[in-house]
C-alpha cells in the first residue's frame, strides 16, 4: 500500500492553524501560525486525523498525496 | 391528518431558520478566525458543518410536509423552480431560491476537497445571500403567524445575530489578510 | 557599473564567452561574430543533447543542474515546447550576464536556437529587465540575423529579486504575475502557456553555442570533472578591479581574487553565491577551488557565481543585516514563512549589529528561526537567505560575540559592501 504523506502548499496556506489542532502529532506551528510538517509517511493510525485535517482546511493547502 | 402537516412544516420551516442563523454566525465566525481554548477552530467548524447538515434535514421535513399538505396545493416542481406556484408565488419563490442556494452550498461543501478552492469559496459564498432570502420567504408566508410577537422576535434576534457576525467577520484581520493586501 | 566597465580583460587565460572582447576590445557584431565562430553547426536536436550530456555543462543561472537532463526533459514533453533564455539577473551581487549579453549577444541567440533545436520549440522568449538598456543591443542583434531561425521574441520582466526565478518568470510570461509558483509541476513539463519549457540562464545557452561547435572534450579542456567549462564570475567588494571575468571553473578563490586586482585591504570574509549565497572565511577559503562540489563541502553553494570580498575593518553581521534586510523586502509575500521569516530574522540581525543583545535572547532566538524557516516557502528565495544569516552567525561568530558585549559596531556609518542595488 503506497505511503500517504501530507504537504502544505505554501502559497495557500494563511495560517488558519486547524491543521495543527486536528493533527498536533504530525504538525506544529512556527511562530506566526504555518505548520511545520513532521517528516515521513502518515502512520496508519492517524490516517484518519490527516484526512479529517485535510478536508477540514479553509484553504485546502493540506494535501495528502500517495507516493 | 387535519392541520398537522401544516403546523408540521411552519414549526420546521421555523426552526430551519435557527439552525441557518446559527449555521451563518458560526460559519462568518470560522473564517474571521475567531477561536478560544474553549471553542478552537476545528469545533466551530464541526458544529457549523453539522448544524448546516441538520438544517437540512428539518428543511427536507419543512419541504416535504408541505407538499403533501393539500391545502396549499403545492408541486414538487414548485419547491425547486422559483415563483412558478400559484399559492403565494413571490414568497414561496424565495424559498425556493433559497432551497437552491442551499443545495448548491451543500453539494460542493461535500466534495469540497475535489473543488478548486475559487469554485467551492464562490458557492459557499452564497450562503450570504441564501439566509436573507430565507428569512424573507419565511416572514412573507408565515401569514397570521407572522405576526405574533414571538415569531418577529424570534426573526429579529436571528436578523440582529447574523449582522453582528457578518460585521465582526467583515472587520476581522489577521497578519496573513493584512500582508496580502 | 555598466558592461563595459564591468568587462574585464582577462590577464593571460583562454577567453571563450569573452574571446571576441578580449581580442577586439569591441562589442562582436553578427558579421565578426560569424567570421569567428562560422555558422551554426548542423547538429540534430538527440545529437544535440548527447553532446551536452558528454560535456558536463551545467546550468550558469545558480543551482548548476545539468543542462543535458533540463534538454532532455522538455524534449521529452509533449506538445509545441518553447525556450525561454534567462537575462534578468535579478541578484545584485552579479552582473555577468548583462556583460555576456553586451558583449557577445549572438552566442547567447546562437544557444537559443541551439536549445530550440535539441527540445524542438518554435518559439523562444530573451527575458531581460523591464527597461534594460540591453532591449536596445538585443533588438539590434536580432535584426541583424539572418531569417530562417526560429523567431526570438524579447520579454521584460520586473526589476524584483524573485520575478527571475524560474517558476516566476514562467508565471510572469503566461499570466503577467511575476511571482513564483509552486512546483511541481516544473517548467519542463508545464511552463510558459502550459507548454513545456526550456529555461536557461542566458550564460549556459551561450556554452551551449561553444559546445555544439567545438564538442564536448575542448569543453571539458577547462573545469573539474563535476564542474567543467569557463564561468563568468562577478567579482566585488574590496578588490582593486571589482567587475566580470571569465575564469577556469576550479580557479582557486584567492586567483579570482587576484584576478580583480588582488584585494586593497585585509580581508576576513568572501561572500560567494550571490546575496542568497554563503559566507566563507579568509584565509580558509582562499585555496578552495571555485567549483560545484567544493561549494557543497563547505554547505555553501556556488550559485550564481559571484565573490563579494570583505575587509577586515568591516562587519559582517551588519552587512548581512542590511541584506537580510533587503531579501525580506524582496519577498514576493506569498508564502507566510518567507513573508513574516524574513523580516523576523532581519529584525534579529540588526539587533545583533547594534550590540542590542547583551543577553543573549536574540542569537538564540535567532537561530530557531533559521532551523524553521528553509524548504517551507514555493521557491527557494527563504532558504537562500537563511543560509546567508547562518553562515554569518558561523564565520562572524567572534563580531557576535563582540555586540553582545555591547561593542559599538566598526561598520556603522561606513558605505555597505554588498551591493543591494
Amino acid at each position: 500500500m503506497a505511503a500517504d504523506r501530507l504537504k502544505v502548499g505554501p502559497i495557500m496556506c494563511h495560517a488558519h492553524g486547524l491543521c495543527a489542532e486536528l493533527l498536533p502529532e504530525m504538525v506544529r506551528l512556527d511562530e506566526w501560525g504555518y505548520p511545520i510538517l513532521a517528516d515521513g509517511p502518515v502512520p496508519p493510525v492517524l490516517r484518519s486525523d490527516a484526512r479529517a485535517a485535510v478536508a477540514a482546511c479553509p484553504t485546502l493547502a493540506l494535501r495528502l498525496r500517495s507516493d | 391528518m387535519g392541520q398537522t402537516l401544516w403546523f408540521a412544516s411552519r414549526a420546521t420551516g421555523l426552526v430551519s431558520l435557527l439552525l441557518l442563523t446559527a449555521t451563518v454566525v458560526l460559519g462568518a465566525s470560522h473564517s474571521g478566525r475567531v477561536a478560544t481554548t474553549r471553542w478552537p477552530r476545528f469545533t466551530l467548524h464541526a458544529v457549523h458543518r453539522n448544524l448546516s447538515l441538520l438544517a437540512v434535514a428539518f428543511l427536507a421535513v419543512h419541504v416535504a410536509t408541505a407538499i403533501v399538505d393539500p391545502y396549499a396545493g403545492i408541486a414538487w416542481l414548485d419547491v425547486v423552480v422559483p415563483f412558478a406556484s400559484t399559492y403565494h408565488p413571490f414568497w414561496l419563490g424565495l424559498g425556493a431560491v433559497a432551497l437552491d442556494l442551499l443545495v448548491a452550498v451543500i453539494v460542493t461543501s461535500l466534495v469540497r476537497t475535489r473543488l478548486p478552492l475559487r469554485v467551492w469559496r464562490a458557492v459557499h459564498l452564497a450562503s450570504y445571500a441564501l439566509w436573507p432570502v430565507a428569512l424573507v420567504h419565511g416572514w412573507g408566508i408565515g401569514g397570521s403567524d407572522s405576526s405574533l410577537s414571538w415569531v418577529l422576535a424570534l426573526e429579529g434576534l436571528c436578523l440582529a445575530a447574523v449582522v453582528v457576525a457578518v460585521g465582526l467577520r467583515l472587520r476581522a484581520t489577521h497578519p496573513d489578510s493584512e500582508a496580502r493586501r | 557599473m555598466t558592461a563595459l566597465d564591468a568587462a574585464r580583460l582577462p590577464p593571460t587565460d583562454h577567453p571563450r564567452l569573452l574571446a571576441g572582447w578580449a581580442e577586439t576590445g569591441a562589442i562582436t557584431r553578427y558579421s565578426g561574430h560569424r567570421r569567428r565562430y562560422g555558422p551554426l553547426p548542423g547538429l540534430d536536436g538527440p545529437r544535440l543533447i548527447e553532446l551536452v550530456s558528454r560535456s558536463g555543462l551545467r546550468g550558469r543561472g545558480g543551482a548548476g543542474f545539468p543542462t543535458a537532463r533540463k534538454l532532455r526533459a522538455v524534449a521529452d514533453g509533449r506538445g509545441r515546447r518553447i525556450v525561454v533564455a534567462n537575462g534578468c539577473e535579478g541578484d545584485p551581487a552579479s552582473a555577468k550576464d548583462g556583460v555576456l549579453l553586451e558583449l557577445a549577444p549572438h552566442l547567447v541567440l546562437d544557444g537559443i536556437q541551439l536549445a530550440a533545436r535539441a527540445v524542438g520549440a518554435n518559439e523562444a522568449i530573451l527575458a531581460v529587465h523591464t527597461g534594460s538598456r540591453l532591449l536596445r543591443t538585443l533588438a539590434a542583434a536580432l535584426r541583424d540575423r539572418g531569417t530562417g531561425e526560429v523567431p526570438v521574441e524579447l520579454a521584460e520582466v520586473p526589476r524584483r529579486y524573485v520575478a527571475s526565478e524560474e517558476s516566476a518568470l514562467v508565471n510572469h510570461l503566461t499570466s503577467g504575475d511575476a511571482r513564483p509558483t509552486v512546483t511541481p509541476p516544473r517548467p519542463a513539463r508545464r511552463g510558459v502557456r502550459g507548454r513545456p519549457t526550456l529555461v536557461d540562464n542566458v550564460e549556459t545557452l551561450a556554452h551551449i553555442a561553444l559546445i555544439a561547435r567545438h564538442g564536448d572534450g575542448w569543453f571539458r579542456e577547462a573545469g573539474t570533472r563535476d564542474s567543467p567549462g569557463t564561468t563568468l564570475v562577478t567579482v566585488g567588494g574590496a578588490v582593486a578591479l571589482p567587475g566580470v571575468y571569465e575564469i577556469d571553473l576550479g580557479m582557486p578563490v584567492a586567483a579570482v581574487l587576484a584576478l580583480a586586482g588582488g584585494p586593497v585591504e585585509p580581508l576576513q570574509a568572501v561572500q560567494i553565491g550571490g546575496l542568497g549565497g554563503s559566507w566563507l572565511p579568509l584565509p580558509y577559503a582562499d585555496g578552495m577551488p571555485f567549483t560545484h562540489e567544493d561549494a557543497r563541502a563547505v554547505e555553501a553553494g556556488l550559485g550564481v557565481a559571484a565573490l563579494v570580498a570583505l575587509p577586515v575593518r568591516a562587519c559582517g553581521i551588519a552587512e548581512t543585516a542590511r541584506v537580510l534586510r533587503y531579501l525580506a523586502d524582496e519577498s514576493a509575500g506569498q508564502c507566510g514563512p518567507c513573508m513574516f521569516g524574513l523580516p523576523a530574522v532581519a529584525d534579529d540581525m540588526a539587533v545583533l549589529a547594534d550590540g542590542a543583545d547583551r543577553s543573549g535572547v536574540v542569537v538564540r532566538r535567532l537561530q530557531e528561526r533559521l532551523g524553521v524557516i528553509p524548504g517551507r516557502g514555493a521557491c527557494a528565495h527563504p532558504d537562500g537567505a537563511v543560509r546567508l544569516a547562518a553562515g554569518a552567525l558561523r564565520v562572524f561568530a567572534a563580531d557576535v560575540a563582540r555586540h553582545a558585549r555591547g561593542d559599538s559596531c566598526t561598520w556603522t556609518g561606513a558605505p555597505p559592501w554588498l551591493p543591494t542595488a
